[in-house]
């Protein structure tokens, strides 16, 4: 058996893994080691929560602290990138997208499209997603469908430690532009993890449990609350089949059609919005393509359309949880 | 200077920033025991900046914040009560408890944010300045800002906008030698001994003065206010300053020398140099100031009371005012 570690130290031990297979790979973010221009030791922070902690003395020239100057230095990522390098930009939070979207969706997105296939841009931009930790508005959203909607980007949530190294591997490694979403609530999330290296293919999704009755999509923090709400139902001899997409762009279509096409119920769980969301696509999809499937209306669990609010009691109330998905479960039943 | 400052001034501008130092080491003490929710960014230490500044200031005239906000809103006259409760996720809060510590804003009080994006102050005072400059009122925009925030295009595109516009705007620059644990002199190479020389780069007065010296600050202000009234256009206001605690509550801060913050409580102190100033000048009575102090511990005691007793918000507040109609 596979020594168990936190989703975090998944994430540094495939960032560090990476660096050492590739010299092409370099780090790019704000305090990703940490006291620069101090007089103190450096590598004082390993990123805000730590996640990068450890590689600055293994690879000092290729982590690289930044200025907070987001669209610089994400675009800087972008262009190494296209230039030879591997790079890969921490967005600390996914809320600060606005500071630097341009980089992304006009430049790294579409360089390969507009220049007629001669363009690789192999950039990864790692940053965190989720709410539950009263941060409010600007440091709580999971705003991954924005990029989602771009075509030329590959998006990446992963939602177990095993994944988040594997996935991260393979998003480093592709020669496309990466974006890669972590879940904050995650980090401390313990797991199964081989030391060695490896790679989960982008696109595949991961089929986490099978039961007859309904299919439910989830991603990120929400496979767990899924997984609750499946071993309550199975109690009611309600057996519910579980698949993670892991990535929203490309998607395992076949993985989610075949599944509907067996249950004939659909439930998407997504922290993020309805209105032209991950939840919504999934819906539609499924209801243009395996619509004679169907035996009840697909559900969607999500956010409500407003911002993240900061009160604890009212966070609650926003987040999806079990009992959200229990009954949306126990809708598509009746 | 100091004499142009009635008593009455010089104790109420002694009050705010007791009031901000107080109000920001409760806090530290109330975070540190784990009642109080989300992401903490404390003010003590910056107190000249916000009150030097904010004197010169009307309800009219807006400025905009950062993540370390409250002792901005406590300069430009937000109330303690709600502040407090605010930051305990309650319903009597400035905001409902619905935006919590990073995003403290009373527009009333031309106080139009707290902001949890760095750098993303500028663009909206000069959207302010700009207002005021239309209405005609004699009204002025302020913009507090980190020496983080200066890295950041926003803030470049800002200054050109406002020179460009003749806006009636100030930059406060808040130097306080760290972006988060990276210091100015790694991040801000250029102009790294003066921020404020990129700013005169962009063809605006910029002056760069002792951020812990009350009265530098407010003179420095009040020239740069009285311009930007009379139509005279942008500053840049660069003030030196240490902030006491880390950049969020809970860093450990092991990129700080051991004693950095210690030997500026003890010699660099705004309000010890306040206190000292205006004693030795004889404007004002150690008693009245001791006096000052402990009517400003009361008042954050009763603040903290009535926030810890208060509701959390009702369940319908989770849908309401995202939009004014829909």
């Amino acid at each position: 058996m596979a020594r168990k570690i936190m989703f975090k130290d998944a994430i540094n031990e495939a960032m560090r893994l990476e660096m050492e297979r590739d010299k092409s790979v370099i780090l790019l973010g704000l305090d990703v080691a940490g006291a620069a221009g101090t007089e103190q030791q450096r590598d004082a922070w390993g990123g805000v929560l730590g996640v990068t902690k450890g590689l600055y003395p293994l690879f000092p020239d290729r982590v690289i602290d930044t200025p907070i100057s987001e669209s610089a230095y994400i675009g800087a990522a972008v262009g190494a990138s296209a230039c030879g390098m591997r790079a890969v930009g921490e967005l600390m939070f996914s809320d600060f997208m606005g500071v630097c979207f341009d980089q992304l969706y006009n430049q790294a997105a579409k360089f390969r499209y507009m220049f007629g296939g001669k363009a690789v841009t192999p950039v990864t931009i790692r940053t965190m997603i989720g709410a539950g930790f009263s941060a409010a508005a600007q440091h709580s959203q999971s705003p991954y469908s924005m990029f989602a909607h771009v075509p030329g980007l590959k998006c990446i949530i992963p939602s177990n430690p095993y994944d988040a190294k594997g996935l991260l591997a393979a998003s480093i490694a592709d020669d496309d532009p990466c974006v890669f979403f972590e879940h904050k609530a995650l980090y401390t999330m313990k797991g199964e993890v081989p030391e060695e290296h490896y790679t989960i293919p982008l696109g595949q999704a991961n089929v986490i449990q099978e039961g007859k009755d309904v299919t439910i999509v989830a991603l990120a923090r929400m496979v767990q609350f899924a997984e609750k709400a499946a071993k309550k139902l199975a109690k009611d001899g309600i057996e519910c089949t579980i698949i993670d997409p892991r990535t929203i762009s490309p998607m395992d279509w076949n993985a989610i059609y075949s599944s509907v096409e067996k249950t004939g119920r659909l439930v998407v769980v997504d922290e993020s919005y309805d209105l032209c969301g991950v939840a919504s696509d999934i819906c539609g999809h499924v209801a243009q393509n395996v619509f004679g499937a169907l035996k009840s209306a697909p559900q969607m669990v999500t956010a409500p359309f407003v911002p993240t609010p900061f009160a604890s009691n009212l966070e609650a109330a926003y987040l999806p949880d079990a009992n959200k998905i229990e009954a949306a479960v126990r809708k598509t039943m009746e | 200077m100091k004499a142009q400052l009635s008593k009455e001034d010089l104790l109420k501008a002694y009050r705010k920033m007791r009031e901000i130092r107080e109000f920001e080491d409760r806090v530290h003490v109330e975070f540190a025991k784990g009642t109080l929710p989300g992401f903490v960014h404390l003010y003590s230490g910056e107190e000249a900046v916000a009150v030097g500044i904010c004197e010169h200031l009307n309800d009219l005239d807006r400025i905009a914040s950062t993540h370390r906000g409250h002792g901005h809103c406590i300069a430009k006259g937000v109330e303690l009560e709600g502040m407090m409760a605010e930051i305990y996720g309650k319903k009597t809060g400035t905001c409902g408890g619905k935006g919590g510590s990073m995003h403290i804003a009373d527009l009333d009080k031309g106080m139009m944010g707290a902001n949890g994006i760095v750098g993303a102050g500028p663009p909206l005072i000069a959207g302010a300045a700009l207002a005021s400059k239309l209405r005609k009122d004699g009204s002025v925009g302020v913009v507090f800002f980190g020496d983080g925030a200066s890295n950041q295009g926003t803030n470049f595109e800002s200054m050109n906008f406002a020179v460009t516009l003749d806006l009636p705007m100030i930059f406060v620059l808040e130097n306080n030698g760290y972006a988060e644990s990276t210091s100015t002199k790694y991040s801000a190479k250029v102009g790294s001994d003066n921020i404020a020389d990129r700013a005169r780069g962009f063809g605006m007065p910029a002056v760069t003065v002792d951020g812990n010296d009350f009265f530098a600050v407010y003179e420095a202000a009040g020239e740069a206010i009285e311009r930007a009234r009379k139509g005279g256009g942008p500053t840049f206001i660069e003030c030196k300053t240490m902030r006491y605690f880390g950049h969020f509550e809970g860093d450990a801060q092991t990129y700080r020398p051991k004693d950095e913050v210690k030997n500026a409580r003890a010699s660099n102190c705004p309000l010890k140099r306040f206190a000292a100033a205006v004693t030795s000048a004889g404007l004002v009575e150690a008693a009245e100031l001791e006096a000052v102090d402990k009517s400003v511990l009361d008042q954050v005691e009763k603040a903290v009371k009535a926030a810890e007793v208060a509701p959390q918000p009702d369940l319908d507040a989770l849908m309401t005012d995202v939009y004014v109609s829909y």
